[in-house]
C-alpha cells in the first residue's frame, strides 16, 4: 500500500521536474533583453527602500536614479552639470544665490506637474529633524538647513529655500559652495510627491507605506512596475516624463545580486548585461582573455588604516610615521591585491577634477626605522604589542597579514590581527575601541572636501583623536569661502599635508571598481564616481 | 490521545516563551545597533531614530510592548526596511521557501527510503555499501558545493539548465530542489536502512514469510510499516527546518525565500526582523516536532495502546 503511494510521489515528482525541466537553447535574457529594450541589472542588494531622503546605499543610488530627477543631472562622460527639471539657473556673483528656473512640462508619474513647491516642500522633509535622514547634511550648504535640521531652529521659511513662483526656485547658500550644483543630482535632495506621502501617514514617519509597490508616484525617466524583494524590481519607461522621446531604454530590471560568485555565474549564463563585482579569483582571467567586457576604473574611495592617536605609543608622531613609512604598498598591491587596487600616500584620490593630492612620505624602510628609534624604539625593542582591528572580509585579512609581515621584517614590530564582524567594528571604531583600524571612504561629491571634513575636530567621522586649529580653520572657514578654484585647491592642498604631516591615518590604496559589462551596453562610460545616466544608456545587439 | 496533544501544547508554551526572551535580550546585547553605519549620524538624527523605534525606552518597557504586539500577531516595523513589516516580510518568503522545501522534502523521501529499504534487504553486500556510500558523501557534502558544482556542470558546461532564480525561467526550481534535497536524502537513507534492518528480524515477519506470502508483499506491506518509522520522527523537524529556509541555497541560486532574510537580519542588527524569524522558526519546530509524535503515535499500536492507558 505504501509502496504504491510512494510510486504515485515518484511518478508526480517526475513529471513535475519533466514539466519545469526545460532547456536553455532558446535566447538568453540578456539576448531577449538587447531586441527589446529591457536591461539586467547585477545591483548587489536588495534596497533597504525607495523613500530618497531615507536610504543610503549604492543599489538604492542605482534605482532612484531612474525614478526620480533632481533640478540638475550629470552628464556620465565628464562628470559636467545637465538640466534636470531645472531648465537653467543662475548664480549670483558673490556664489551664494541660486535661481532655479524649472521646466513647465516636467511631470509626476501620475500627471501632477512638477513645481517649485514640490522641492521646497522635499527639502523641508529631506532636512527635517524627525524624520531622521541619514543623508540630511547634503542640505547643510543651504542657509540655516544645519539648524533646522538640528531642530535648533523650527521655523522653515528661515531656511534658505523660497519658492518665487509655480517655476522659479530660489535657494541661499551659507558659503559659496562650489560643488553645490552636485549635491542637487544626489537622490538626498530629490523631489517626492507630497499628496502621496501625506495620504500614507505623516511626512516625517519613516514607516509608512508610500514608496512601496502600487503606492509611490515619481518624477524620473522611468516608473515602478513590479517589486518582488530578494528577487528583482523592475522599473519601466514613463510616457510622461518630460524627456521621454529620449529614453531608449524601455525597461530595467535590478537584481540582489549578493553573493558574487552567483552573480558572476548569472552573467556567463547570459542573464545579466551588468554585474556588480568580479570574483576576485577571476580577475586576471576575465582581464586577459575578455578585456572587452571588463571594467576596473580608479573609484573615488580610500582604503586607509586609521591610528588611535589618543593611545601610547601611537601618540607619537615618529611611530605613526614609521608605521606609515614601514609600508610597501606598491607590493601588496601587485601581489595581493592582484592590481585592483592602487598605490595611494593621501586621503584624496588622485584625480579629483584636478585636485591633485600632496606627497609627503614613501616607503622607506631605513627612514622608518631612523625614525622609530628616535621614538625610544631601537629596532623595535620595546615597542608594546598592538592591534590591527579590521572588519571580517578575506581581502581586508589579506591585506593586514601583509602589513603584519612588513611591520616585523622591517621594523621588528608584532602587532596582532583582530577582525569583527561589520556592526562590531563599527562600535569599536565609533568608541575609539583600537589601536590601528582599517577604514574606508567613498566620496559623496567630486571635491576633495567630501574626504577631508571628515577630520575637523571631533568631527563625528574623525575618531582619530586628531586636532589641528589650522586645519579646522581651511575646511571650515577659509575653503568654503574661496571662489577660485585653484586658490580653494591650494587650501585644500595646505589641509592635507597638515593631516599627513601629523598622520592619524595611514592611507594605503585608492579603490578601483570592477563591472562585467555585455558587449551590447552603450552609454554606460567609466566614471571616477561610477555614476550612470539612463538617458544616454542603450543596447545594441550583435549583427 | 487527546490529553497527550493538549499536554505537549501546554509545554510548548514556556518554551517557545524563553526563546522570545532569550532572543530579546541577547540581540539587544550584541556590539553594534541597527543605526550604526560607516558614515557618523548627527545625534538629532540617531536620537530620532531611536524614538522611532521605541529604543529610547527602558529596556522592559520595549519587551514588554514587543509581547503585547506580538500576542495579537505583529511581530513589528522591520528595522532595515523602512515602511515593511516583519509580518509582511516573512509571509512574502514563506511560499516560495516552501515550495523549495516541499520539492527538496519529496526528493529526500522518494530517493532516501528507496536507497535505504534496498540496502537493507541484503545487508553488508554491495546492494548495502553502494547507496550507503553515496548516501555518506551526501551528508558529508555542503549544499554551498553541491549548488554549484551542479550548476557548473548543467547551467554551464552542459548547458540545459538556469543558473539561478525562481520561477522567472523555465526548469529554474530543479537544481536548487535537488541540492537541498541530496543532504536531507541520505540522512534517510541511512535511517530507512537501519529501520528496515530492526524490522526486518522481528518475529512478525517470519510469521509473514512462514505463511507463505511473497518477499516482495513482505517487504511492502508487513516490514516497511515499522521500518520507515525513524524516518517519521525525522520528518518532523526535518520539514520545520526546511520551512526556515535555507540562507545557503537560496544565496547560491538567487531564491527569494526566508533563508537570506533570517541571515541579512542578524548582519544588519534588524531587532525585529531577528526576533520574527527566530520565534516562527522555533515554532515552526514546536508544531512539527508534535505532529511527527501524534503521527509516529498512530503508526505504532504500542504507543497508541499507552496513551490509551
Amino acid at each position: 500500500m505504501l509502496f504504491t503511494r510512494a510510486r504515485l510521489f515518484a511518478l508526480s515528482v517526475t513529471l513535475l521536474l519533466a514539466a519545469c525541466g526545460g532547456s536553455s537553447d532558446s535566447e538568453t535574457r540578456v539576448e531577449v533583453g538587447n531586441r527589446e529594450g529591457v536591461f539586467h541589472f547585477g545591483n548587489h542588494s536588495e534596497p533597504q527602500g525607495l523613500d530618497p531622503h531615507i536610504v543610503t546605499g549604492v543599489p538604492e543610488h542605482h534605482i532612484l536614479g531612474a525614478l526620480f530627477e533632481g533640478l540638475v543631472t550629470k552628464n556620465p562622460y565628464d562628470l559636467s552639470i545637465e538640466p534636470g527639471v531645472a531648465e537653467s539657473w543662475e548664480i549670483s556673483d558673490d556664489g551664494k544665490m541660486y535661481t532655479f528656473h524649472l521646466r513647465d512640462n516636467a511631470k509626476w508619474s501620475n500627471g501632477d506637474p512638477v513645481t517649485a513647491e514640490d522641492f521646497r516642500w522635499s527639502w523641508q522633509r529631506g532636512m527635517s529633524p524627525i524624520l531622521g535622514g541619514e543623508y540630511s547634511y547634503m542640505y547643510n550648504p543651504i542657509e540655516n538647513a544645519e539648524a533646522y535640521n538640528s531642530g535648533q531652529m523650527a521655523d522653515f521659511s528661515q531656511v534658505g529655500v523660497k519658492v518665487l513662483d509655480d517655476y522659479t526656485l530660489q535657494v541661499k547658500l551659507a558659503a559659496p559652495t562650489p560643488y553645490f550644483l552636485q549635491l542637487l543630482d544626489h537622490y538626498s535632495m530629490f523631489p517626492v510627491h507630497r499628496a502621496t506621502i501625506e495620504k500614507f501617514g505623516s511626512p516625517d514617519d519613516r514607516l509608512t507605506q508610500w514608496a512601496q509597490e502600487g503606492n509611490i508616484v515619481t518624477n524620473g525617466a522611468f516608473v515602478l512596475t513590479e517589486w518582488q524583494i530578494n528577487s528583482h524590481l523592475r522599473v519601466e519607461k514613463s510616457p510622461l516624463y518630460w524627456d521621454a522621446d529620449e529614453i531608449k531604454l524601455n525597461a530595467i530590471v535590478f537584481y540582489p545580486t549578493e553573493n558574487l560568485v552567483t552573480e558572476e555565474r548569472m552573467f556567463r549564463d547570459g542573464q545579466l548585461h551588468r554585474t556588480e563585482e568580479i570574483p576576485l579569483d577571476k580577475l586576471i582571467a576575465y582581464q586577459t582573455e575578455q578585456p572587452e567586457i571588463t571594467r576596473v576604473e580608479p573609484w573615488i574611495g580610500s582604503y586607509f588604516y586609521m591610528f588611535n592617536t589618543t593611545r601610547e605609543p601611537l601618540t607619537d608622531v615618529r611611530v605613526r610615521k614609521a608605521i606609515a613609512m614601514a609600508i610597501d604598498r606598491e607590493l601588496i598591491a601587485e601581489t595581493v591585491t592582484q592590481g585592483l587596487y592602487i598605490k595611494s600616500t593621501a586621503l584624496v584620490p588622485p584625480g579629483t577634477v584636478g585636485y591633485n593630492p600632496p606627497k609627503t612620505f614613501d616607503f622607506n624602510p631605513e627612514e622608518a626605522r631612523q625614525l622609530l628609534a628616535e621614538a625610544g624604539y631601537p629596532n623595535g625593542e620595546g615597542f608594546p604589542p598592538m592591534d590591527i582591528l579590521y572588519n571580517t572580509h578575506e581581502d581586508h585579512r589579506k591585506i593586514a597579514v601583509a602589513i603584519q609581515q612588513m611591520l616585523a621584517q622591517n621594523l621588528n614590530i608584532q602587532v596582532n590581527l583582530v577582525n569583527q564582524e561589520w556592526k562590531v567594528y563599527l562600535d569599536s571604531h565609533n568608541n575609539m575601541n583600537y589601536d590601528i583600524a582599517r577604514r574606508g571612504w567613498i566620496g559623496d561629491y567630486v571635491d576633495p572636501y567630501t574626504f577631508l571634513n571628515m577630520y575637523i575636530t571631533d568631527g563625528g567621522n574623525n575618531k582619530t583623536g586628531f586636532s589641528n586649529a589650522r586645519y579646522d580653520d581651511i575646511i571650515l572657514n577659509l575653503a568654503p569661502a574661496e571662489l577660485d578654484r585653484d586658490k580653494r585647491y591650494a587650501l585644500y592642498h595646505e589641509a592635507e599635508t597638515i593631516l599627513l604631516e601629523n598622520m592619524p591615518i595611514l592611507p594605503i590604496f585608492t579603490y578601483q571598481y570592477k563591472h562585467l559589462f555585455a558587449t551590447s551596453v552603450k552609454g554606460m562610460p567609466d566614471n571616477i564616481m561610477g555614476y550612470y545616466n539612463y538617458k544616454y544608456v542603450y543596447l545594441e545587439p550583435e549583427a | 490521545m487527546w490529553r497527550f496533544i493538549g499536554f505537549r501544547i501546554l509545554q510548548a508554551i514556556p518554551v517557545i516563551l524563553a526563546v522570545i526572551t532569550v532572543t530579546f535580550f541577547l540581540v539587544r546585547a550584541a556590539p553594534g545597533g541597527p543605526f550604526d553605519s560607516e558614515k557618523a549620524v548627527s545625534e538629532q538624527v540617531k536620537a530620532a531614530l531611536e524614538a522611532r523605534y521605541r529604543l529610547d525606552q527602558p529596556m522592559y518597557e520595549q519587551y514588554l510592548s514587543y509581547l503585547g504586539d506580538l500576542l495579537q500577531g505583529d511581530m513589528g516595523p522591520s528595522f532595515y526596511y523602512p515602511g515593511r513589516s516583519v509580518n509582511d516580510l516573512i509571509f512574502q518568503g514563506l511560499p516560495i521557501t516552501a515550495e523549495l522545501g516541499l520539492y527538496a522534502l519529496l526528493i529526500a523521501l522518494i530517493i532516501g527510503c528507496a536507497a535505504g529499504v534496498f540496502a537493507a534487504l541484503k545487508p553488508n553486500t554491495v546492494q548495502d555499501y553502494l547507496p550507503m556510500s553515496v548516501a555518506m558523501i551526501g551528508i558529508c557534502m555542503p549544499s554551498f558545493l553541491l549548488g554549484p558544482l551542479l550548476v557548473l556542470i548543467f547551467g554551464i558546461w552542459l548547458d540545459v539548465m538556469p543558473v539561478s532564480g525562481w520561477g522567472q525561467t523555465m526548469g529554474d526550481k530543479v537544481l536548487p530542489s535537488i541540492t537541498l534535497g541530496a543532504m536531507y536524502a541520505a540522512y534517510i537513507a541511512r535511517l530507512s536502512r537501519s529501520g528496515m534492518l530492526e524490522v526486518m528480524n522481528q518475529d512478525y515477519l517470519r510469521t509473514a514469510r512462514a505463511k507463505g506470502l511473497p518477499e516482495r508483499t513482505v517487504v511492502l506491506r508487513h516490514a516497511l510499516r515499522g521500518g520507515l518509522l525513524p524516518v517519521i520522527s525525522f520528518l518532523g523537524p526535518a520539514f520545520a527546518a526546511l520551512l526556515s529556509g535555507s540562507f545557503v541555497v537560496e544565496t547560491v541560486f538567487q531564491i527569494p525565500g526566508l533563508g537570506r532574510f533570517y541571515i541579512q537580519a542578524a548582519f544588519n542588527r534588524d531587532y525585529t526582523m531577528i526576533l520574527g524569524t527566530t520565534v516562527f522558526l522555533s515554532t515552526l519546530i514546536v508544531i512539527f516536532n508534535l505532529l511527527s509524535d501524534i503521527v509516529a503515535a498512530w503508526l505504532n499500536p504500542r504507543l497508541r495502546y499507552q496513551f490509551r492507558q
